[in-house]
């Protein structure tokens, strides 16, 4: 047998030990191991995957958790929107976490209602291994937010000991709502982590998404949004990486219709022998003219040995449009690491202060004071501050 | 004893030497100007004495108070009381002027053994020397430099070296891009911090910042040597005459007659 069928058998294995679901999520779970099983797992000859190798995580045997969670089956009134907006026959993540579909985190938001409190999900990964295996978590979220509505959701992942998170979260945005979407990824050092967020927005939607990436060994998200007429999206992200971590983030803007605006702004921190990749894809389809769009990725790299991949993607079809992009990779700016020492800052403070401030701007555009100061904390435990 | 003294000094950047064996000795309370023509070596002396390690030294030394000042890092300098006003000063985005500020001023005072200012003592200090400095007190919580005009800047070097006190105070170029109602300012404020123990070394092109601030002592830097010295009537010879008249090409003189 070749290593790809045999991944596959195990997977098959577990698959025939769940217990059977309703008869349309049994379908659906159905359908997608049998694109599973056709996909077999990514290798870095496919494009997508170029710079991350998944060989270590899907090489690995896996068990599902003991618990199968904790989270309710999904109501019927999710029929309509679950698995409709991830696709499962092209990724082969997609697909086994819906052939795993057991559990999911449905939140739906009733028209022109505005919740002020954000609404948070958390999934915290790490049971240990179990049989000697490593669990795998088919975590799944469906927020649908009906028109003029507002909300905030935090989806944040943590943990502790090795795991293998496999996430898929979609989102549905009626008309001219407005929705925030913070992603906060703070996994076990030992964790794998590979995620994708689905999100379809409805005409005059603005949707806004913060990914800040922090832990993991091994992480990938795929954050892929599409655009209606006269749609505001915005992506902000901010990786931060070091020792052997690697993370890839791959976006994908899709403007379908005209009149829409996308801002996106990753930035990256890379220390130690880390790795991280940004993949920006911005589609512009024939008819959305008028189409507004700019990316901007930044890196800083702190290390001789840390790597980064960076690439924009545009695929543009429609000709009345401007779609601006830029990426850089930088060290620490001796100028300004002269003018801190230069008024008595050490030069290993300067050296935090200024990293710290690199990822300013980011932090600053979270808009939960509770997430704000946690993520202040965190950076500024992460970078050593000493200086209050 | 001096403050500082300066032997022989020579300093390249990559292959071009720019310092060629500077001699200067400042005591304490004396003020120093250093002038010359664009490319003479003068920001190049200010910045090595504040240890930028663009340049290499490559000879001679420099005693300050007592100590190998080059042997120093240059956070140690500005620890001892070393403070350059930058020609250039740095826009930090992400670092607010507050924080930096006080970041600066409690290191320099744990260095000398006082205590580090609360939160309360530092917002008066500050507001005090703002004042001085006819600043709005929104600057403070602005990125350091980040925005600011250019006589923002200089006037917030100013304001730093203030908060700092420095003993001895590098002022390069401090009156460039400014105009007339920010140089008063500036000078007035550098005024203020003349005390007879305090230093200072004021590098400029133009004899008008010496209207503001007298010196007791003019030098004349012309490629990487100081070939005049003298008093403060130094400065105005060389407004009447240029320095075409101590027989100095200036470089932009030069331009302007071609």
């Amino acid at each position: 047998m070749t290593a790809v069928a045999e991944q596959i058998g195990a997977w098959l294995e577990q698959f025939t030990k769940q217990p059977k679901a309703e008869p349309w999520v049994q379908a659906l779970r159905e359908a997608a191991f049998q694109r599973f099983s056709e996909l077999g797992f990514p290798t870095t000859h496919d494009e997508e995957w170029r710079f991350t190798n998944v060989s270590r995580v899907v090489g690995q045997r896996h068990a599902l958790p003991s618990l199968p969670d904790a989270l309710p089956v999904p109501p019927p009134e999710a029929q309509a929107y679950l698995a409709k907006h991830a696709d499962f026959q092209k990724n082969a993540f997609v697909a086994l976490n819906t052939a795993f579909l057991n559990g999911v985190h449905f939140t739906r938001v009733p028209r022109g209602k505005m919740i002020e409190q954000p609404i948070e999900i958390s999934y915290v990964g790490g049971q240990g291994m179990r049989n000697a295996r490593t669990v795998a978590l088919p975590h799944r979220t469906l927020v649908v937010v009906g028109a003029d509505a507002h909300c905030t959701i935090v989806e944040s992942f943590k943990g502790s000991g090795s795991y293998f998170t496999n996430a898929v979260t979609e989102i549905v945005v009626g008309d001219s709502a407005v929705v925030d979407h913070y992603k906060i990824q703070e996994e076990s050092r030992e964790a794998f982590h590979i995620a994708t967020m689905q999100v379809t927005l409805g005409r005059s939607a603005n949707f806004t998404s913060h990914s800040i990436s922090i832990g993991g060994a091994l992480v990938r998200n795929d954050a892929n949004v599409t655009l209606s007429e006269g749609t505001e999206a915005t992506l902000n992200g901010l990786y931060i990486v070091n020792g052997t971590q690697h993370v890839d983030n791959h976006t994908q803007i899709d403007h379908a219709k005209p009149h829409g605006t996308s801002h996106e702004v990753y930035k990256g921190i890379l220390d130690g022998r880390a790795s991280a990749v940004f993949n920006g894809r911005i589609i512009v389809r024939k008819d959305a003219q008028k189409t507004d769009s700019k990316q901007t990725n930044k890196n800083l790299v702190l290390s001789d040995d840390a790597v980064i991949d960076t690439k924009p993607e545009l695929q543009i079809l429609a000709d009345d449009v401007r779609c601006t992009h830029g990426a850089t990779i930088g060290q620490l700016d001796a100028e300004s690491l002269f003018y801190l020492q230069s008024r008595g800052i050490g030069k290993s403070q300067a050296r935090d202060v200024l990293t710290y401030a690199f990822a300013q701007d980011i932090i600053d555009r979270v808009k939960v004071p509770a997430l704000k100061d946690h993520l202040e904390t965190v950076l500024f435990e992460k970078f050593h501050e000493r200086a209050e | 004893m001096a403050l500082i003294e300066i032997k022989d000094l020579h300093a390249r950047v990559g292959e071009r030497e720019i310092l060629k064996g500077i001699d200067l000795t400042v005591n304490p309370g004396e003020v120093h100007a250093i002038m010359g023509p664009n490319g003479s070596g003068k920001s190049t002396l200010a910045q090595v004495l504040a240890g930028r390690e663009l340049y290499q030294v490559t000879g001679g030394e420099v005693v300050y108070m007592g100590k190998d000042l080059l042997a120093m890092a240059p956070e140690d300098r500005a620890r001892e009381g070393i403070f350059l006003a930058f020609q250039y000063p740095v826009e930090i985005p992400g670092v607010s002027n507050m924080y930096f500020l006080k970041a600066a001023l409690n290191t320099v005072r744990k260095h000398q053994g006082l205590p580090e200012l609360d939160a309360m003592d530092f917002l008066n200090l500050v507001r005090e020397k703002m004042k001085l400095m006819d600043m709005e007190q929104t600057l403070l919580n602005r990125s350091v430099n980040t925005g600011f005009s250019g006589g923002e800047k200089k006037r917030n070097e100013i304001f730093q070296m203030a908060v700092l006190e420095p003993r001895l105070a590098i002022l390069d170029e401090t009156d460039s891009g400014l105009d007339i109602d920010a140089l008063r300012i500036v000078a007035g404020g550098v005024n203020a911090l003349r005390s007879p123990e305090r230093s200072m070394i004021v590098v400029t092109h133009y004899q008008r910042l010496l209207n503001y601030i007298v010196p007791d002592f003019v030098h004349v830097l012309s490629e990487g040597r100081i070939v005049k010295s003298g008093g403060k009537e130094l400065a105005l010879q060389l407004e009447e005459s240029g320095y075409a008249g101590l027989g100095i090409e200036d470089e932009e003189e030069a331009v302007g007659k071609a």
